[in-house]
């Protein structure tokens, strides 16, 4: 009997230690991706990389201002259709619990946060560069589409815990809706409304996929945002499956520059979710 | 009792607002008066901003439904060409206007699956951690910030990082094996896949781990149990739909992955023969060749394969969703 | 002489198919506290929510009847103006938490977009705090957000919300029943001095509380107005059985 004990307890503490075996396991490759990234990409970074644009394979010192650039505007593109969009839905989803519409508002936004993003690259090519060409405008519409199931999200729930004697005590002041919204129950979401909006940006500024049809890739500087235009992630894909180590090393830099922004990206969202927390 | 708007929503009849503030004081009166004006000002943007709401709320049951709708219209010449065929023809090749989907449906269940069996362990042993042994402390909230920065990362980088380190690594344990050593191939993305996937059913299954009610665990403990005997007998059982549900999710994730997947499958159209074969997926065949697909048939086959993909993950999705609703509900 | 400032006309209010209040008349004089009591369920909380249109926020409200105040029926009004009228104070204190002590004051200007000489905010800060005796206590930490203050501080605070705004009738949704005793006594204190300026309307489920700051008195009861009278007549010789099984703790 004693010994039945003992063979139950010890079998208890195995599966406990291979648990945590298996669990710790995963942090692995995400480190040796970071440190794999950061060591071969560090060195290929200075002023000429961050500056300069593509040159042609065997010249020295080519560059990725035209992705940096062309990955702002076009991430600038995307949140200036999706913030206020995405806040406004998410707004009507946590006013509206039970009507019909917004039940159907919420299965869309579900539907929409799983749809992949190749797929999505495929509409905005349908839609936009068919008829008129690749542009960063189309890139910047696909992203929003991809932006906006996050920031709905995040804006719904924030606003979903706020207490109801909130939104009265406002209403019983005489003041009107909108102003109820915008002045109070907004504000008082704000933390986790931007952290909303700071992930759907920190998501959209590694993707690939969409921006293949659409913005396509462009080697020189531009900032039109009807034609094509070069993003980082994009440059990245282009560079690393090139058989040229000139063009592999720009792609090592580009790496460990999108891997830092987008780290920090996270981790700022993490601070400023704790610091702008209005108590309540 | 169902409204298509709540009441707050519906705008109020604005015939009654000239009958406000009828008398005001004399003294008041200008006071009053301009108060007014502002009030009925600040009423028509009041109704202006809850029209705007329900417009936006429109707006994403129109935007699914433009999207699901593109993708059947422009599926049409590829369906009405090739038919049902399609999607068991076993050859691709544009130059001969010979459209098989199989080979790509074939790499995509091929590595969406092989991942999901390597990442679920790893998955499950996160969110056990995470939801029962160590819920608090510095480290496993750290264990936990990590494994949502996988989930951070970029896809290309993840694709470039398998390029470089993975696919080498793979080549020397194919040689080993006796396999031709390609290196590329369905399980080097299987494996890239399996990490990317991690986070999905961990997260997920955390938060089901810790709504298990206290007391049913601690009814097995007073009997007797050991904390394996708890997790086996109390926690998984109560939480298995919610896992499933996690697992559904990652598989949405893998099914739709596509740079990681583009960099490190090989992109040959063959047909699968192993998983140390090259091979093609559905999204990555689309991000290859939907750019110079310039015949309309061709053109409406990879839109097809977008198609099937959309499908195939709001089905998985929705099934997903559905069971953590009902989760959650008991 | 006693002017009628509020009066409800066959008032009634739903919640869905829920009959919750039924066929109401009422009149309230100018510049005297009501208290309105009755159990738990019985309507009055629906009833004063009804006399500034708080009641049809709530999904599936509805109400019909009318609700005269000054004559002029505040149904047919746009409840902002009914709102900037009628001041509302809840069971729970409610400060805004993103807005400072001095700001969630002028709050219903400040919210409305109402633009205020500096000069006239600070009186109107003084002059609101001073009547809710909270001045004193907090002149020297205005900028300090309003969820530091204690409990009854925060009730305090929400009267002079409503107050900034001198409104004519302020409505209390039981407003002590989420403080101390203390916090209690000096709230009541308030309701004597504030019925100078002002018509109070008491929902309370407390009858000792209403004995005390209650010119009058009305006892709900499963939706309808049972009895309405001078507080004092109603507490000593009240004319309906069930008033007097109320107060005497027949039921609850």
């Amino acid at each position: 009997m004693d010994a039945h004990i003992k063979y139950r307890i010890g079998k208890s503490s195995a599966f406990q230690i291979v648990t945590i075996l298996f669990a710790a396991a995963c942090v692995v490759p995400l480190l040796a991706i970071l440190y794999y990234i950061i060591s071969a990409g560090i060195s290929k970074v200075d002023w000429n990389f961050i500056t300069n644009v593509e040159k042609p394979v065997g010249e020295v010192g080519g560059g990725i201002a035209h992705a940096l650039v062309g990955s702002m505007l076009i991430i600038l593109g995307a949140s200036v259709i999706a913030i206020p969009l995405g806040i406004l839905c998410g707004i009507f989803l946590s006013e509206n619990k039970k009507s019909r519409l917004a039940y159907w508002s919420r299965l869309s936004v579900d539907i929409l946060q799983g749809v992949p993003s190749i797929v999505i690259g495929i509409v905005a090519y349908i839609w936009i560069v068919k008829p008129l060409g690749y542009s960063a405008i189309s890139g910047s519409i696909a992203l929003s589409i991809m932006m906006l199931p996050i920031i709905i999200r995040s804006t719904e729930e924030t606003l979903k815990m706020l207490p109801d004697s909130l939104r009265e005590a406002a209403f019983a002041l005489g003041v009107p809706f909108h102003r109820v919204i915008l002045k109070v129950i907004v504000p008082c979401g704000i933390s986790g409304i931007l952290s909303g909006v700071m992930l759907s940006i920190a998501r959209i500024a590694g993707e690939t996929a969409p921006l293949l049809f659409t913005a396509f890739g462009y080697q020189f500087l531009s900032t039109n945002m009807a034609k094509p235009m070069e993003t980082l992630p994009h440059l990245i894909f282009k560079y690393a499956i090139t058989p040229y180590k000139d063009w592999q090393d720009l792609a090592w830099g580009a790496s460990c520059i999108l891997l830092l922004w987008v780290l920090l990206l996270n981790i700022f969202t993490k601070l400023i979710t704790r610091r702008w927390k209005v108590q309540l | 009792m169902e409204t298509l708007v709540d009441n707050d929503l519906i705008a109020r009849p604005d015939e009654s607002l000239g009958r406000a503030f009828s008398a005001p004081k004399p003294k008041d009166a200008a006071k009053a008066s301009k108060r007014i004006k502002r009030s009925h000002r600040q009423i028509r943007t009041e109704t202006f901003f809850r029209r705007s709401l329900i417009i936006v709320g429109l707006l994403m049951v129109a935007l699914v439904f433009a999207i699901m709708l593109t993708l059947i219209v422009e599926s049409i010449p590829s369906i009405k060409a090739l038919g049902a065929g399609y999607l068991w023809g076993k050859t691709w090749d544009p130059v001969k206007d010979v459209y098989g989907a199989l080979p790509f449906l074939m790499g995509t269940l091929l590595t969406s699956f092989l991942a999901l069996l390597i990442s679920v362990p790893f998955s499950f042993a996160v969110a056990i951690v995470l939801g029962e042994y160590y819920p608090q402390g510095w480290l496993s909230n750290l264990l936990k910030n990590m494994v949502e920065l996988i989930a951070a990362v970029p896809s290309v980088i993840y694709g470039f990082w398998g390029l470089a380190v993975l696919v080498p690594i793979v080549r020397t344990f194919e040689t080993s094996l006796g396999v031709p050593p390609m290196g590329y191939g369905i399980f080097s993305s299987s494996l890239i896949l399996a990490i990317m996937i991690i986070p999905y059913a961990a997260s997920l299954g955390r938060s089901m781990i810790q709504m298990v009610p206290a007391n049913l665990k601690e009814a097995a403990y007073s009997l007797g149990a050991t904390r394996w005997e708890v997790i086996r007998s109390v926690i998984l059982p109560y939480t298995k739909s919610g896992l499933f549900a996690g697992v559904l999710l990652s598989l949405g994730r893998a099914l739709g992955e596509t740079m990681a997947v583009t960099m490190v499958i090989g992109n040959t159209t063959l047909m699968p023969n192993g998983i140390f074969s090259t091979g093609n997926t559905m999204a990555s065949v689309i991000a290859n060749e939907l750019g110079e697909a310039d015949k309309v048939v061709y053109n409406s086959a990879l839109v097809e394969l977008g198609l099937v993909l959309f499908l195939v993950t709001v089905v998985i999705n929705m099934i997903g969703k559905k069971v953590i609703g009902k989760f959650t509900n008991e | 002489m006693e002017s009628t400032i509020v009066k409800s006309v066959d008032y009634n209010a739903y919640f869905g198919d829920n009959h919750v209040v039924k066929n109401v008349n009422i009149e309230i004089p100018k510049n005297n506290v009501v208290a309105v009591m009755g159990p738990s369920g019985c309507g009055k909380t629906t009833f004063l929510r009804g006399i500034n249109r708080m009641h049809e926020l709530i999904p599936g409200a509805t109400a019909k009847g009318k609700i005269l105040l000054n004559g002029e029926d505040v149904m047919e009004m746009h409840p902002i103006f009914v709102r900037l009228k009628i001041g509302m104070v809840f069971q729970r204190p409610n400060p805004f938490p993103n807005l400072s002590i001095y700001d969630n004051v002028i709050a219903g200007y400040k919210l409305n977009g109402i633009k205020l000489p500096k000069a006239e905010k600070d009186r109107i800060v003084e002059h609101s705090l001073t009547r809710v005796a909270l001045w004193k206590e907090v002149k020297d930490s205005l900028t300090k957000k309003g969820s530091f203050l204690s409990g009854g501080q925060q009730q305090r605070l929400c009267i002079a919300r409503a107050v900034a705004m001198e409104p004519e009738v302020l409505l209390f949704d039981e407003p002590t029943s989420a403080l101390d005793p203390i916090s209690t006594s000096t709230v009541e204190e308030l309701f004597h001095e504030l019925k100078k300026n002002y018509t109070l309307i008491i929902v309370t489920h407390n009858m000792q509380q209403a004995a005390r700051v209650s010119d009058k008195t009305a006892f709900f009861y499963m939706g309808e107005l049972v009895e309405y009278d001078n507080t004092k007549k109603m507490f000593t010789n009240p004319s309906d059985i069930r008033t007097q099984n109320y107060i005497t703790g027949r039921f609850s």
